[in-house]
């Protein structure tokens, strides 16, 4: 825990972005490992995949526009710093009331949590209480999640996105099989592991009533797999084998699959999103239930990420052309 | 015990204040955003550390185990991290235009620009 502030301060005094940006990826490890050790594996596993995988990502691609030194201009800190620390006083002075750490009968362990740990395998029948809760018990909150996702690949798309020349995409393209050449080892290495890690996403997405795991992460694993394809053979190439219509569609259909299993338990007399009526038996209707509904968060999450990453990726190559031109 | 017991509180506290700082007195907005997601993380690790239970093992039911942490901030903080990756890149994309637009991301020189423009 001590690490994490360390790292913390320094991301505050350094001034090289580049270095920022692989801090905040350290930092994201560190506090994934941090999950570990207090037991929340299935936060552990997210927060391996976003905060250490993906946000660095975008992170350096966002630096390597916008280019990476910090102009400091010293004004007064005095302010901010009196500010934080009477806040910091005061929050410190709140945790004296505080349960302390581990206790049993702390009031947040005694609310709804009892019910769901003792009666979620009869009601539901899935190892993971994790799951059960998230796909389950809070189905309405998790959509809410995966329509939030939604709309910020939207938002990024509305941002980024342009319509590209031919001519330019031509131009592209031939810069990428120059760079190529040099990388021969990482490529055909990476060759060899993107199946596998397309394998373990499937693996972690439907073997996540079981274990940790579930739509979430399944799909960052996912797309993960596909930008590091992109990243070492070319956007061109990424871009002829993955289209990008298609994947817009399929982040659609992620979350409508989600709010069709609920229209779909409606009409068969339930309640939106109650899978018990989905089949004869109350426990196989939940099983089908969260089934499909991690496969939509799943697509969602995987169609939206590798949307957010392809728009940055293809800004930089915009900005590069600009600065060609100019020379 | 009190230290103990209230030590992953304090670091919440100072981490977030950490964040908080860098939010306000840092003026390149790539910063601004790695405060943001430094204050997220402590109030994810307050949420974890609150769901910790002594001798009790991650919420997975296997026979022979009685005690469980507490699963629910857990599923809460899950699906929070991937709204944080969702505003994260959504910042970002912002931060890129307004780099297109202004030439800068830096505070001072873009309340600038927009100075001499009025």
């Amino acid at each position: 825990m001590t690490f994490l502030i360390c790292v913390a301060v320094a991301i505050v005094r350094v001034k090289d972005l580049f270095a920022v940006a692989m801090l905040s990826g350290i930092y994201g490890l560190l506090s994934a490992s941090l999950f570990i050790t207090m037991d929340a594996v299935d936060v552990a596993f997210t927060e391996a995949s976003v905060g250490a995988g993906i946000s660095t990502l975008l992170m350096l691609t966002t630096v390597a526009m916008t280019g990476r030194t910090e102009h400091y201009v010293r004004h007064k800190p005095l302010l901010a710093l009196l500010v934080v620390f009477v806040t910091g006083a005061l929050l410190i002075y709140a945790t004296l009331d505080m349960p302390y750490f581990g206790d049993v009968l702390a009031p947040a362990n005694l609310h709804v949590a009892p019910r769901y740990i003792q009666d979620s395998m009869r009601e539901i029948g899935v190892d993971n209480i994790v799951t059960s809760v998230l796909a389950s018990y809070r189905a309405f909150d998790t959509f809410g999640e995966v329509v939030v996702i939604f709309t910020a690949g939207i938002g990024v798309l509305a941002l980024l996105s342009f319509t590209r020349r031919p001519e330019d995409d031509a131009e592209i393209s031939s810069d990428n099989i120059s760079m190529h050449e040099q990388n021969m080892i990482v490529r055909i290495v990476s060759k060899i592991l993107i199946p596998f890690i397309l394998l373990f996403a499937l693996y972690v997405q439907f073997h996540g009533d079981f274990g940790p795991g579930g739509g979430f992460q399944a799909g960052v694993i996912f797309a993960a797999a596909i930008i590091l394809y992109a990243m070492l053979f070319g956007m061109g190439v990424a871009r002829r084998a993955i289209n990008q219509t298609f994947v817009q569609l399929f982040a659609a259909v992620g979350v409508l699959l989600y709010g069709m299993v609920g229209v779909a338990s409606m009409l068969n007399g339930g309640n939106f999103l109650d899978y018990n009526v989905l089949s004869e038996d109350p426990v196989a209707g939940q099983h089908l239930g969260i089934l499909i509904i991690e496969l939509g968060v799943g697509i969602a999450v995987a169609m939206v990420v590798i949307i957010i990453f392809f728009n940055f990726a293809d800004r930089i190559d915009i900005s590069k052309h600009k600065a060609d031109k100019k020379i | 015990m009190m230290i103990l017991g209230l030590y992953n509180y304090w670091i919440v506290v100072a981490l977030m204040m950490i964040g908080l700082y860098i939010v306000i007195a840092q003026g390149n907005l790539v910063k601004k955003i790695v405060g943001l997601n430094i204050f997220q993380t402590s109030v994810f690790i307050f949420y974890i550390s609150l769901s910790k239970v002594d001798g009790g093992t991650a919420p997975i039911l296997a026979e022979g185990i009685s005690l469980y942490s507490n699963p629910l901030p857990h599923v809460l903080i899950l699906t929070a991290i991937v709204v944080s990756l969702a505003t994260t890149a959504l910042g970002l994309a912002l931060v890129v235009r307004i780099k297109e637009a202004y030439g800068s991301i830096e505070e001072e020189k873009i309340q600038m620009k927009d100075d001499q423009e009025c």
